[in-house]
């Protein structure tokens, strides 16, 4: 289960991750943050830059036509 | 912090760089910086830490604006000549960024109330024009074991150092008394590139937002040179020196000195 969720839904590029990233600086390291999102560039430019900020893409899937969820654990602060 | 969807939207390139986030663009918001100076070099210093969102901004200058000054001082305007600097520049940035709050200095710095200006901020920049307030700002943060910010620029070149007492170096260990009067000619004498503002305050204004964040090397212990003409950038060593009259191990400067006569100064 994760510890947090969020919904950025209609959100673009590059307000996705700046929400991403705030969600992920107020969670403790180990926690996961489960993200829902209908955006299909974000669904590709949040995993990878996840990655480079040193967090751990858990999951990426396609829940239907239009959304995406993408779980992410927090490694590093 | 929670931030507002409109700063959400302002600070977005600094919130999703790795060094900033949130937690370092809070720091910003909640940072308090003065500026010695609302000419060349504190009019770009102003203006990128009034986009990036330093909370407080304080100005200290007492000239106004005149027709000469718009070759370089970019925060004025031909619709601010005569008024004061630090109002001029006070419109100009708020108009940037309404959420910033600006303190207007409208004194001439000298002993008498440097301390007192300087205690309620937390970086201290250094863009005055001449020696005499050169040494009194160095002097004054050192005392009060203020981070600071120094520039300086003249003709095609410029330079840059970061006083943080207690750690590095001060401005008298690099240069240990001012000149002579009349020895270093004055911009107004020898003339300054306009565009030489402009990189050397931004170069200042990158110092500060380090010192905020807490993220990179300072340019503590050592000196930047640019020179505009050849292209160049040159990081000199500067150690502290432990017999400095102010930051040595038993300073022979024990009060504020005001080294006024016979210096022009240029607004």
């Amino acid at each position: 289960m994760p510890e947090k969720r969020i919904d950025i839904r209609g959100l673009v590029c590059p307000y996705t991750f700046v929400k991403a990233k705030l969600a992920i600086e107020s969670m403790e390291i180990g926690q996961v943050l489960e993200i829902l999102l209908d955006n299909e560039e974000a669904s590709r430019s949040i995993p990878i830059s996840m990655t480079e900020h040193g967090q751990k893409v858990l999951n990426v899937v396609k829940i239907n036509d239009a959304d995406w969820v993408l779980s992410i654990r927090k490694e590093k602060e | 912090m929670e931030f507002t969807e409109q700063q959400l939207q302002r600070y977005s390139r600094h919130i999703i760089l790795p060094e900033v986030g949130g937690r370092g663009q809070a720091k910003i918001i909640d940072a308090k910086v003065v500026i010695v100076g609302a000419g060349g070099l504190g009019c770009p210093v102003g203006y990128y830490l009034t986009a990036a969102g330093v909370g407080t901004i304080g100005l200290i200058d007492n000239d106004v604006v005149e027709i000469s000054n718009l070759q370089r001082q970019i925060a004025h305007s031909v619709n601010t000549i005569g008024m004061l600097k630090v109002e001029s520049a006070e419109k100009t940035f708020k108009a940037l960024n309404p959420d910033v709050n600006i303190i207007a200095h409208k004194v001439r710095i000298s002993k008498d109330n440097i301390l007192d200006i300087i205690k309620d901020y937390d970086i201290v920049v250094d863009g005055s024009d001449n020696f005499p307030t050169r040494y009194l700002v160095n002097d004054a943060c050192v005392m009060a074991k203020k981070p600071l910010v120094s520039g300086a620029i003249l003709k095609f070149e410029g330079q840059v150092t970061t006083v943080i007492p207690g750690e590095g170096h001060c401005y008298r260990c690099l240069f240990e008394e001012p000149p002579p009067a009349g020895l270093v000619p004055s911009c107004q004498e020898a003339g300054v590139l306009g565009v030489l503002t402009g990189v050397v305050g931004s170069l200042q204004a990158t110092e500060v937002l380090k010192l905020i964040l807490g993220k990179g090397d300072p340019l503590k212990n050592s000196l930047l040179v640019y020179d505009a003409l050849k292209t160049t950038f040159r990081k000199v060593k500067v150690p502290k020196n432990p017999n400095c009259a102010i930051c040595g191990e038993h300073p022979s400067i024990t009060e504020l000195i005001d080294y006024n006569e016979g210096y022009c100064s240029l607004p």
